[in-house]
C-alpha cells in the first residue's frame, strides 16, 4: 500500500526521538562548554616539551638533535642549537635548544616528531581551546610556552609516561653505578700510582678524594 | 605591519618570463597565447527548438556538490543537455609535496586525501611501500589493519547514505542518525590512534602503536550494536516511497561503460560487475574472511544505495571474525624501517579496495630518501568520468542525487 | 593464468606488425616489469591488449606521467689499448648521457579475467618540443581525466584525446607544475610568519605598506 514506507519511517524517528532521552546509545553528544567528555588517553593535539625537575629551562630533555625538525612533514619546528653544554638528567653534559619554536598554525598534529625523538623530549598535548585573535605571533609557541613538567605528561599519558620514567630511572641508576665504578677504578689507579712512593700514608685517615671522571 | 599584495588581487598570475629555465622551450609545442580550445558549453542553437538554453555553474559553493566541486550544466528548461565537471578548487599538489618529503612524512598527507577514510588511505600507501621495499607485516598488525579498514568502510558508507538522503531533501534526520553511529566509530579511532579523522596510524610493516587496553571490547560492543542501527536505518529508508521514486531508474550506468571508464567500488558493483579487490588481490589477510560481494542489477542510484547498505553488513561480518581471531604479538615487523627509508631503485603499484573504489598508489624510487614519483590513483576522480553520461536528459534535481551517489570527497578528487 | 610479459610481447609482435616493444625491468621486490611501446603503434597495441581473448585487459586502472631528466650514467667499459707497446685490456669509465623524456605509464587490469597488472609505457622524444603521445582514451575511457591531468601537470600532448584541457590548474596557467625542474612562481601571498627566509622573501616581493597602528 502506498504510504506504508512513510509510516514505518515515522515510527523509527519517533522511536529515536524518545530514545534520545533514555540513554547514551541514541544521544552521543554532550552540552559542550558546560559538560565535557574526558579526553582519550591517546588523544593528541599539538606537541610540547617535557622537562624534569623544577626549572623549566634547566630540565628540558631536548638536546637539540634536530631530528624532529628534519622529519616534520610541514616543517613547523624551528630549533637553534646552543653553543655550550649543560648537564642533562643523568648529569651528562648535552647541548640544549637555544630557541625551540613550533608554529602551531602550520602543525598538522601528525605526531611524527614524537615518534622520531630518541630522548622522549617532545610529546603531544591535549589542549584544544587555543583560539586567539592574532593569527601569527600568538600561534607561534616558544620554548617557554612549550615546556611542561613531567608531572603534566604523566597526567596526560599515564601508561606511556610510566614506561618512560622507569626506563629513565634504570638508565640513571646504571649511569650512577658506572660513574661510581669509574671513580673507584680511578682511585685505585691513583692509589697504585701513589703506592711506590716512599712517603707515608696520611695519618689522619682521610680518604683520598676520588678524581671526577672526565667522561662517562 | 602588513604587506600590500596588490600585484596579486586581479587573479592575474605573474608569468615566468619566456626565458625562464622551467619552461624549457615548451612554448614551442604549445602556444599559450593562442586562445585555448573553445570552452563554451553551449551547443549551437537549434532553430527548431523553441526557447533558449541556459548555462548554469553549479558550485563551487553549492551545498549539493559535497565541497568545492563545480559542474557547468547546460539546461534546456529543466533537462540537462550538457554537463562538464570542473576540478581544481582544492588542488594542493599532494604529489609534488610527497616528492619532496620522506616516505614516512607522506603518511599524514595521505590522511588528507579522502578525509573520511584516513585509515584505508594509510593502508594503500603502506601497502605500496611494503611492495616497493619488500617488508613483511606481522599477524596482529594485519588484523588491526583489517579492523580499521572495515570500520572506515562503515564510516564512509554510513556518511554517504546520510548525505545522499540530504541531497534528496531528507533534511538532517538520516544524516544525524548516520553521524551518531559514525561518532562511536570515531571514538574508537581516537582511542587507538589519537585522532578522530587524521589518524596517521599505519606504518610500513605494521601499525604505529598497539591497541590500548579494553579497546577490543569497546570495538566488539560497537560492532554488535551496529546491525540494530542498520535495521532501523533500513526501516526508515529502504522501503520509503519517496526514496524509491527519486532513486529507481535514475542515473543508470551500463556494465560495459562502467568497466571501460574504470569505475570501481560500490559504483561498479551496483552495475553488476563482480570486482572487489579484496577478493581479487587478496591483499593483507582478506582471504581468511568469509564475506560476500553484494551486486546490483540496474546500476541506478537505488542500487548504489542498496549495495552500500549490504556492504556494511558484510563488513560487519569481517569485523566480527577479525575481532574474534585477533592474536597477540608484534605490531611492527622488526626488519621494517620507517624513518630514513631508502628503497632500492624500482617502482611499485599497490592498490586496495577503498570504500570509494580502487585506491592505488604508484611509487618510483631512485634510491634516495624521497620518492622520485608518487602518484595517487583517486577513485573519486575517475568515478566522475561518466557523470555526464549518467545525467544527460535528466533534470537538475536528479543530477544532484546522481552526484551524491557517486560518492566523492574533494580532498581526493583534486589532491 | 596470465601469460608472462615475454609471451605477451611475442604475441603483440605477431598481431601488430611493426610494433617495437621493449621490456623494462623493475628492480624492486614488487616485480612489476613494464612494456615500452613505440608511439605510432600504441593504439593498435592497446586495442589488441583489450580485445585479445586471453588477455582481455578491459580496465586501465592508472595512467600517469613521469618526468625523466637528463641523467649521466657512468659505465665501466673494457677497452683495448696499446700500453708500452703491449696490447692490454683496460677498464675505463665512460659517461653516458641518457636523453631526457616524458613518460606516460598505464596500469592495465582485466576485470573479466581478474588478472593484472600489465604496465605499458609510452615515451616522448624529448621534453621540450616533441611531447606528443597518442591518446589511449578511445580504447579505455578511464584515461580521459587522467590523461588530462598528465597534460596539465607534465605537458604531454595526447593526440586523439577528445577534450584535452587543463584539469587541476586553471586555464590561464602556464608551465607544468609536476615537472622536476619546475620553479614555483614567486607570486603567491606570503603570510608574515615570524621566522625566516619566507619573511625576507615576502618583504622584497611586496613593499611594506605602513599601516597606522590601531590601539584598543
Amino acid at each position: 500500500m502506498l504510504g506504508t514506507g512513510l509510516i514505518k519511517g515515522m515510527a523509527q524517528t519517533a522511536k529515536n526521538f524518545v530514545g534520545s532521552y533514555q540513554g547514551p546509545e541514541r544521544l552521543v553528544t554532550v552540552q559542550y562548554p558546560e559538560e565535557r567528555l574526558a579526553p582519550k588517553e591517546n588523544a593528541r593535539n599539538f606537541p610540547f616539551l617535557v622537562f624534569d625537575g623544577d626549572d623549566a629551562q634547566k630540565g628540558l630533555r631536548c638536546v637539540a638533535c634536530q631530528i624532529c625538525e628534519k622529519e616534520c612533514p610541514p616543517k613547523c619546528i624551528y630549533i637553534n642549537k646552543s653553543k655550550d653544554k649543560k648537564p642533562d638528567y643523568i648529569g651528562k653534559p648535552q647541548f640544549y635548544p637555544a630557541t625551540f619554536d613550533i608554529d602551531i598554525s602550520v602543525c598538522m598534529s601528525c605526531q611524527i616528531c614524537v615518534e622520531v625523538c630518541p630522548f622522549d623530549a617532545i610529546k603531544m598535548d591535549k589542549v584544544f581551546e587555543l583560539s586567539t585573535t592574532d593569527r601569527f605571533e600568538a600561534l607561534l609557541l616558544h620554548k617557554t610556552e612549550l615546556a611542561k613538567p613531567n608531572e603534566y605528561f604523566q597526567e596526560l599519558h599515564p601508561t606511556e609516561a610510566a614506561e618512560i620514567d622507569t626506563r629513565f630511572a634504570e638508565e640513571k641508576l646504571k649511569a650512577e653505578a658506572k660513574a661510581k665504578a669509574d671513580a673507584e677504578a680511578k682511585a685505585k689507579a691513583a692509589a697504585i700510582a701513589a703506592a711506590p712512593k716512599p712517603e707515608p700514608a696520611p695519618v689522619d685517615g682521610s680518604i683520598p678524594t676520588p678524581v671526577a671522571p672526565k667522561t662517562i | 605591519m602588513s604587506f600590500s599584495n596588490s600585484g596579486n588581487t586581479g587573479g592575474e598570475t605573474v608569468i615566468p618570463s619566456s626565458d625562464s629555465p622551467s619552461l624549457n622551450g615548451v612554448t614551442a609545442a604549445i602556444d599559450f597565447d593562442e586562445p585555448q580550445k573553445s570552452y563554451s558549453l553551449l551547443p549551437k542553437q537549434n532553430s527548431e527548438v523553441p526557447g533558449e538554453l541556459l548555462e548554469v555553474a553549479m558550485g563551487p559553493h553549492h551545498p549539493s556538490t559535497h565541497g568545492v566541486f563545480r559542474m557547468d550544466v547546460v539546461l534546456d528548461g529543466e533537462r540537462i543537455v550538457k554537463l562538464k565537471p570542473v576540478f581544481g578548487y582544492l588542488h594542493r599538489n599532494h604529489e609534488k609535496i610527497a616528492e619532496g618529503t620522506s616516505y614516512l612524512g607522506s603518511i599524514p598527507y595521505t590522511d588528507r586525501l579522502d578525509y573520511l577514510c584516513s585509515m584505508s588511505n594509510n593502508w594503500g600507501y603502506a601497502l605500496t611501500v611494503e611492495k616497493l621495499s619488500g617488508f613483511q607485516v606481522p599477524e596482529r598488525a594485519e588484523y588491526i589493519r583489517v579492523i580499521m579498514a572495515e570500520l572506515t568502510r562503515l564510516v564512509n558508507h554510513i556518511c554517504l547514505v546520510g548525505f545522499l538522503m540530504q541531497d534528496m531533501g531528507a533534511m538532517g534526520t538520516p544524516l544525524m542518525y548516520a553521524f551518531r553511529e559514525r561518532e562511536k566509530i570515531l571514538d574508537l579511532f581516537e582511542a587507538a590512534s589519537g585522532a578522530r579523522m587524521m589518524c596517521n596510524y599505519l606504518r610500513f610493516g605494521g601499525v604505529r602503536c598497539d591497541l590500548p587496553k579494553g579497546w577490543l571490547d569497546e570495538a566488539r560492543k560497537v560492532v554488535e550494536n551496529f546491525p540494530r542501527f542498520l535495521d532501523e536505518f533500513e526501516a526508515l529508508l529502504s522501503g520509503n516511497e519517496i526514496l524509491i521514486a527519486r532513486a529507481q531508474g535514475v542515473g543508470v550506468l551500463g556494465k560495459e561503460l562502467a568497466v571501460n571508464a574504470g569505475i570501481t567500488g560500490p559504483m561498479l558493483r551496483a552495475c553488476g560487475v563482480n570486482y572487489d579487490i579484496r577478493k581479487v588481490d587478496k591483499y593483507g589477510i582478506y582471504d581468511r574472511f568469509d564475506f560476500r560481494v553484494p551486486l546490483g542489477e540496474h546500476g541506478d542510484v537505488f542500487d548504489r544505495y542498496m549495495v552500500r547498505v549490504l556492504e556494511m553488513r558484510e563488513s560487519l561480518k569481517i569485523l566480527k571474525a577479525a575481532l574474534r581471531d585477533i592474536p597477540e604479538g608484534l605490531i611492527v615487523d622488526a626488519k621494517a624501517k620507517s624513518r630514513g627509508l631508502r628503497p632500492k631503485v624500482g617502482e611499485a603499484y599497490g592498490r586496495i579496495e577503498g570504500p570509494k573504489g580502487e585506491l592505488g598508489f604508484y611509487l618510483i624510487s631512485d634510491g634516495s630518501a624521497n620518492p622520485y614519483r608518487y602518484r595517487v590513483r583517486p577513485p573519486s576522480l575517475i568515478n566522475l568520468t561518466i557523470l555526464e553520461d549518467m545525467c544527460l536528459g535528466l533534470t537538475i534535481a536528479d543530477a544532484v542525487i546522481i552526484l551524491g551517489s557517486v560518492d566523492i570527497v574533494l580532498g581526493e578528487v583534486d589532491r | 593464468m596470465i601469460p608472462t610479459l615475454e609471451q605477451i610481447k611475442a604475441r603483440i609482435e605477431q598481431s601488430v606488425p611493426g610494433a617495437r616493444l621493449e621490456i623494462i625491468p623493475n628492480g624492486s621486490p614488487a616485480n612489476q616489469p613494464s612494456l615500452l611501446v613505440s608511439n605510432e603503434h600504441a593504439v593498435d597495441v592497446a586495442k589488441f591488449l583489450r580485445d585479445d581473448s586471453e588477455l582481455r585487459l578491459d580496465y586501465a586502472s592508472n595512467a600517469t606521467g613521469i618526468d625523466w631528466l637528463e641523467k649521466v650514467v657512468k659505465e665501466k667499459v673494457k677497452v683495448k689499448r696499446m700500453v708500452e707497446g703491449v696490447e692490454k685490456e683496460l677498464e675505463e669509465t665512460v659517461e653516458k648521457k641518457t636523453p631526457a623524456y616524458l613518460e606516460a605509464v598505464y596500469h592495465l587490469y582485466s576485470m573479466s579475467l581478474k588478472h593484472g597488472p600489465i604496465v605499458l609505457r609510452l615515451r616522448t622524444e624529448n621534453r621540450t618540443d616533441k611531447t606528443h603521445l597518442p591518446s589511449l582514451t578511445p580504447i579505455w575511457r578511464s584515461c580521459e581525466f587522467q590523461e588530462r591531468e598528465i597534460f596539465d601537470l607534465y605537458g604531454i600532448i595526447f593526440d586523439g584525446h577528445p577534450d584535452l584541457r587543463r584539469i587541476l590548474m586553471w586555464d590561464a596557467f602556464k608551465d607544468f607544475p609536476m615537472r622536476r625542474d619546475y620553479v614555483a612562481p614567486d607570486d603567491y601571498e606570503y603570510e608574515p610568519t615570524p621566522h625566516d627566509a619566507v619573511l625576507e622573501k615576502a618583504k622584497c616581493h611586496f613593499p611594506i605598506v605602513e599601516t597606522p597602528e590601531v590601539k584598543p
